[in-house]
């Protein structure tokens, strides 16, 4: 299915640098429209980095970041945004102190607000729980309640392309199931494009059309969901006794 | 628990066993004051070594010791008690509703008193006898209250600490004072520029800051707020240096009737009123109260704008803010400018009701006092900033008025010497008692079904 579709997001020999040590060591990811993909790796091995260098912050030293076909490698953060990749970073990253509607509005502002009532509802149908908790503040939410807003904020923008950095972290087996169900949700209802990235592998690649297996800031596998499911090697080192 | 609840007083305070506390207490007091306080050796002309008896003094701070305790066993334990046994029970969404509708009332209140406080305090002391106490206590508050107000927006909602705000209030103050003597223009045509002005340097502060966060900010502010005041001093050709400028011109009434007792269409004259310059306080009076109303009326509309809502988000998290598409350079930028430019109101009124300036107003101490009334306030929250100002400016206005505590301790007491010590007194107990503020609630700006109070339960900070 793969073949036909369009490229959305375009990653090519892309090198980050913090300060001195090099952290992405030259990565092609290829995203193409309508496709959920998921990066997985060890801690460490640079998959939130590529993330953030999709977006700007760190910028890439070497390589290129063609999004629907316009070049963003050297784009600021926040016009990077405003080109409908909404991001849900790692941590959350919620604002504590305005409640969960403000929360939401504040990542519906950069686009047309006439959609936004229909926008929210939308949320309550994917995360009813969001809902029961409009006017409290996002701090006092559960974790799993937090990660929910998280997402919902980032749908707000109208996304054409959502990057999720470790949805999953920290959250018990049923509310991951609860967000992952989301995920597939939105991506066959709206042909949502999805990159996601993921430490729980199991989940994300059964969840996922394509992924990649990232080492020390270099891409060593890529293939279906379950070809590396079923590849011995991934099943080792990211599979085996952390599997749920 | 029920002998908890037998040895808590039930109908109202066990008035004997305060007094019997209070005694004890004074008695101890005295025991200890009367040889540290009430016996002085001294030498005199002949160099021998006499005591002086001093029992009277130490008798009286015994017994405000005394005093002290008695409030203390019979009001304020009792009330302290009733009032943790009270917020530990649940509270009620519908006891939420009344507590926000009464806070409403009291908020509406509070403004009808003040719009009628000079005519209150006239028809109490008299035309003259009112100088001091709408001028010193009402104009000055004001003023504070709306520095307050403006560096809220700096502090509060976009988070960013800035510990030069002074110097936006020289500059408005210096800008009409200059301009006004120079090119003869009226008040009511400075006033913006003054704020324009001010708005432009909080732009040229920005821009250089905006990749600092935090202590770091804080630094820089400061030393920006420093080398205004310098240039002040060490500019004479531009600003007079340390002696200042004076002779500003006053505010006019619209230019319709003046308040220079030599102009013919003074105000006093043109009414056949008792010429006193308690008229011209009282106008000021209404005018700062005007401007600073306009400070928290802008400040609750943009909250309620896109670029509000981002100067909150900025403060919880930039980096989710760049994610969003929110500029955060344009962001602080404006937060930095729309601050200074109320600073700037500020300065230009403060330089029209003194007549004169000089870099003294505008030492780092006046940054420190509104720093501290935002952060007593409760950041963000515009009636906590209000109470903090009458709390610390009123509070240190009415230290002069203790004169009559010479009595007790001597001739050569004065309160006003105290005042630094009571301050930072006061802030600690603030401190300790509500760290987070006077009112440390805050509004939510939106609402998508209703506005409704949300039970205290659910908006205390919390952990995911």
């Amino acid at each position: 299915m793969t073949e036909a579709a369009k490229p959305l997001l375009t990653v090519r020999g892309v090198r980050t640098y913090y300060g001195n040590i090099i952290a992405l060591k030259g990565v092609d990811v290829d995203v193409a429209q309508g496709e959920i993909v998921t990066l997985i790796g060890a801690n460490g091995a640079g998959k939130s980095t590529l993330m953030m260098t999709i977006c700007g912050n760190p910028r890439a030293r070497d390589g290129s970041i063609v999004y629907d076909g316009q070049d963003i490698t050297r784009l600021p953060t926040h016009d990077i945004a405003r080109l409908r990749i909404a991001q849900s970073p790692e941590g959350r990253r919620i604002f504590p102190r305005m409640t969960v509607l403000e929360n939401l509005q504040m990542g519906a502002s950069i686009d047309n607000l006439e959609f936004f009532d229909t926008d929210i509802q939308y949320m309550f149908d994917l995360f009813p729980r969001l809902k029961e908790r409009l006017h409290q503040r996002g701090g006092t939410l559960s974790g799993g309640e937090q990660q929910m807003l998280a997402i919902a904020r980032a749908l707000m923008a109208r996304p054409k392309l959502l990057m999720l950095d470790e949805p999953s972290l920290g959250l018990a087996p049923l509310i991951v199931k609860q967000i992952f169900d989301a995920i597939r949700e939105l991506n066959r209802r709206d042909g949502l494009t999805v990159f996601l990235v993921e430490q729980n592998a199991f989940h994300a690649l059964k969840l996922a059309h394509r992924g990649y297996v990232m080492v020390n800031g270099v891409i060593t596998m890529s293939g279906s969901g379950r070809e590396l499911l079923e590849n011995p090697e991934v099943r080792a080192a990211y599979l085996e006794g952390g599997a749920h | 628990m029920s002998t908890q609840a037998k040895s808590l007083p039930q109908g109202g305070p066990d008035f004997g066993q305060a007094l019997k506390d209070g005694v004890i207490v004074a008695i101890i007091a005295f025991a200890l004051l009367g040889p540290l306080v009430g016996l002085r050796t001294d030498q005199n002309m002949a160099n021998e070594l006499i005591i002086q008896n001093r029992l009277g003094l130490a008798a009286i701070l015994s017994a405000i010791v005394g005093a002290g305790r008695f409030l203390l066993s019979a009001f304020v334990y009792p009330w302290l008690t009733a009032r943790g046994r009270k917020t530990k029970a649940a509270v009620t969404l519908a006891e939420l509703e009344t507590r926000a509708t009464r806070a409403r009332h009291l908020s509406i209140g509070g403004l009808a008193f003040l719009f009628v406080y000079p005519v209150l305090i006239i028809s109490l002391v008299g035309v003259q006898g009112s100088i001091k106490w709408v001028d010193n206590f009402g104009v000055q508050i004001l003023i504070y209250v709306m520095l307050g107000w403006g560096l809220n927006i700096v502090i509060g909602l976009a988070g960013l600490l800035d510990l030069g705000y002074v110097a936006f209030y020289a500059v408005g103050a210096y800008s009409y004072a200059l301009l006004a003597i120079n090119f003869h223009l009226s008040f009511w045509v400075l006033l913006p520029v003054a704020g324009i002005l001010a708005a432009f340097w909080g732009l040229i502060l920005g821009f250089p800051v905006l990749r600092l966060r935090g202590d770091y900010l804080a630094i820089v502010t400061l030393a920006f707020g420093e080398i205004i005041r310098l240039v002040l001093i060490n500019w004479k050709a531009f600003s007079g240096g340390s002696a200042g400028i004076s002779s500003i011109p006053k505010v006019t009434l619209f230019g319709l009737y003046s308040f220079d007792v030599s102009a013919p269409n003074n105000f006093a004259k043109v009414f056949h009123l008792a010429a006193s310059s308690a008229y011209y306080k009282v106008f000021l009076y209404y005018l700062i109260l005007l401007l600073a109303l306009l400070t928290a009326f802008v400040t609750m509309r943009l909250r309620r704008l896109p670029i509000g809502r981002a100067w909150e988000a900025l403060r919880e998290d930039e980096v989710a803010c760049r994610s969003l598409g929110i500029n955060t350079t344009n962001t602080k930028l404006t937060a930095f400018a729309i601050g200074a430019m109320f600073g700037g109101f500020a300065g230009s009124f403060f330089a029209a009701r003194q007549g004169f300036v000089s870099p003294e107003s505008f030492i780092f101490m006046e940054s420190a006092v509104i720093v501290a009334i935002v952060v007593l306030g409760g950041m963000g929250s515009m009636i906590g900033v209000a109470l903090a100002a009458v709390a610390m400016i009123g509070g240190t206005e009415l230290l002069r008025e203790l004169s009559f505590l010479k009595a007790v301790f001597g001739n050569d007491f004065n309160p006003d010497q105290y005042r630094m010590l009571l301050f930072g007194l006061a802030m600690v107990i603030i401190m300790v008692w509500k760290p987070r503020g006077f009112v440390s609630v805050r509004q939510p700006t939106a609402f998508l079904f209703r506005r409704k109070t949300v039970s205290g339960d659910l908006v205390k900070e919390g952990h995911g």
